[in-house]
């Protein structure tokens, strides 16, 4: 099945401190909702960028763990909103330390709903 | 009411400098009289505090099981509760009968009658204690079987489970039941020489902690541990509710040793036992958490919950010996010697996985030695001017080193040759629980 050209749909993965959910959530609301609460998947991620994970201590043994525990924030928009919610994402996410995460944008193909069947930009 | 004297014939001993005390008027002339009259208050005290140290049984397992990845969080707590089942039998069928039956010579006990109990009528009184035997085989049964368990923490994580049952059965049967007939029969040598063990200082903490030792040697590291690989608690909630399971059991544990009888001292030596514990968990847990502190910055939970474990482990042998001010310098020293003991692990290279050696190994030799210094009842120690206690305790704590690191070796080698003690490396790098139980322990996602 395909698509009109001017509806392509992007995906965006951000990576973001757990603790700046809340906060990345309320600055999408304000761009992405239109009345009908805007779709977004969450999920708890582990990995590693230049840093490694905060010092812990494990019977007076100072140990760093390999990975920094973070939260994967998806959503899949409408080219429009693409700028929008990657903007969102980073004011709500940002602290201005090191590891405030980052955001992945790609071309989507397609997007289905399971219940309708309706597919592509209507389904988002 | 009149409760416990302290354990087995200590409690004889305990008599001499009675104080009268707590005694409810009725019972006055029972406590005079001997013979095989039941004491209902004691009775109830011994089932009660039986109870509390099984619970200690999961205690400990929450505790060593936050410790460990994951991946081998169910074989991690079923070393602990396979010991209710497997030990559990031992001590009836002969475990009790080797432990507290009739004295040969002052090392083991024997008396066909006691074999699976069959000759042990329920109505019987144990000696001249008030409560009926079945309930002292129950309460001593329940110290059988968390203290093999302890050893666990040494070899987490790696060892075979098979071998793991075997090692159980035959070091319960060859270490444990001696060592508690030494010590805890009013017939074994150490008890004859007036080495004072309350609660399982020497018989429990030592035996176990030194033992845990020599099997973490003869097993070797964890191969995680190799290379730059981190191993770090998948879940400290465990272990902390875990800790406070066991100071709660704990207090069966050392104010249970008080075994009842129906003399009016034994319900102060309760109380006495009951607060010591108190007093050096409490302390231990505070100094721990402060030298961590002091030392990293940080004050850790696992350090908290560390201390916590490290004072009960000190207080253990010298509960109902000593006061509750001197109860909190075992504490503290618990806890100032027990955190320098597990860096140890790090500069030899051996790997005590939770430090079942650092802890009760180390702080059970604290312990027992430290009863010579302080206690002042039924003994007086070293502060009031008794060398000889001190001599005593460093006796028996020698005999229960030497004994349980021979016993160890020699049970550990015939098991190695015959069954091997660690699981293969691709099991180890999967975790035990799926591969030798079949089982994953969170299946959180669905």
């Amino acid at each position: 099945m395909t698509h009109r050209a001017d509806l392509i749909m992007k995906l965006i993965h951000a990576i973001i401190r757990p603790e700046r959910l809340e906060a990345v959530q309320r600055e999408l609301r304000a761009v992405l909702d239109e009345q009908d609460n805007y779709r977004i998947t969450v999920s708890p991620v582990r990995g590693h960028g230049a840093q490694r994970g905060e010092m812990e201590y494990v019977r007076g043994q100072a140990v760093q763990p390999p990975m920094v525990e973070r939260t994967q924030v998806m959503i899949a928009v409408n080219d429009q909103y693409a700028e929008p919610a990657v903007q969102a994402i980073m004011k709500g996410a940002r602290t201005g330390t090191v590891g405030d995460g980052k955001i992945f944008v790609q071309p989507l193909e397609d997007c289905i709903k399971i219940r309708t069947g309706d597919r592509g930009s209507a389904a988002i | 009411m009149s409760l416990g004297v302290s354990l087995v014939g200590v409690g004889v001993r305990a008599l001499m400098c009675a104080a009268p005390a707590l005694a409810q008027p009725g019972e006055a002339g029972a406590a005079a009289a001997p013979g095989p009259q039941i004491d209902a208050g004691s009775t109830a005290w011994m089932l009660t505090s039986s109870a509390l140290v099984l619970l200690m049984v999961p205690g400990l397992a929450l505790f060593y099981a936050g410790m460990v990845r994951r991946k081998n969080v169910l074989t991690t707590m079923m070393h602990s509760f396979v010991a209710m089942g497997v030990v559990g039998v031992q001590w009836i069928l002969f475990g009790y009968c080797l432990a507290f039956g009739k004295s040969q010579g002052g090392l083991i006990g024997w008396d066909p009658a006691l074999l699976a109990l069959n000759g042990l009528d329920h109505t019987k009184m144990f000696a001249d204690k008030g409560v009926p035997e079945l309930v002292f085989v129950m309460f001593q049964g329940k110290f059988a079987i968390i203290t093999p368990a302890l050893i666990a923490g040494a070899v987490a994580e790696r060892i075979k489970f098979s071998s793991y049952l075997w090692f159980i059965l035959i070091w319960t049967t060859f270490v444990y039941c001696p060592l508690a007939h030494w010590v805890w029969a009013d017939g074994g040598w150490l008890f004859k020489l007036g080495v004072l063990d309350f609660a399982g200082g020497t018989v429990v903490h030592i035996s176990a902690g030194f033992s845990a030792l020599v099997l973490a040697l003869l097993i070797g590291k964890r191969k995680d541990l190799e290379g730059n690989s981190v191993i770090l608690p998948h879940n400290l909630t465990l272990t902390l509710l875990g800790a406070g399971l066991l100071w709660f059991g704990w207090f069966g544990f050392n104010a249970g040793s008080a075994v009842a009888a129906d003399k009016p001292v034994a319900g102060a030596v309760a109380g006495l036992a009951f607060t010591t514990t108190q007093s050096a968990a409490a302390a231990a847990a505070l100094v721990w958490m402060l030298l961590e502190w002091r030392h990293h910055g940080k004050p850790t939970s696992l350090g908290l919950a560390s201390g916590i474990v490290a004072g009960l482990v000190a207080i253990t042998p010298a509960a109902g010996h000593v006061h509750p001010m001197h109860a909190l310098i075992f504490g503290a020293l618990a806890s100032i010697v027990c955190y320098w003991a597990v860096q140890l692990k790090g500069k030899f290279g051996y790997d005590d996985s939770l430090d079942a050696f650092g802890v009760h190994g180390v702080g059970g030799l604290l312990g027992a030695l430290l009863t010579g210094v302080f206690c002042f009842t039924p003994e007086r120690g070293l502060i009031y001017g008794n060398v000889g206690q001190l001599g005593k305790q460093a006796l028996g704590s020698f005999a229960a080193v030497a004994f349980a690191l021979l016993g160890t070796l020699l049970i550990a080698w015939v098991i190695r040759a015959a069954n091997g003690l660690r699981v293969s490396d691709a099991h180890e790098r999967d975790g035990l629980d799926i591969t030798i139980h079949g089982e994953r322990g969170y299946h959180m996602e669905s």
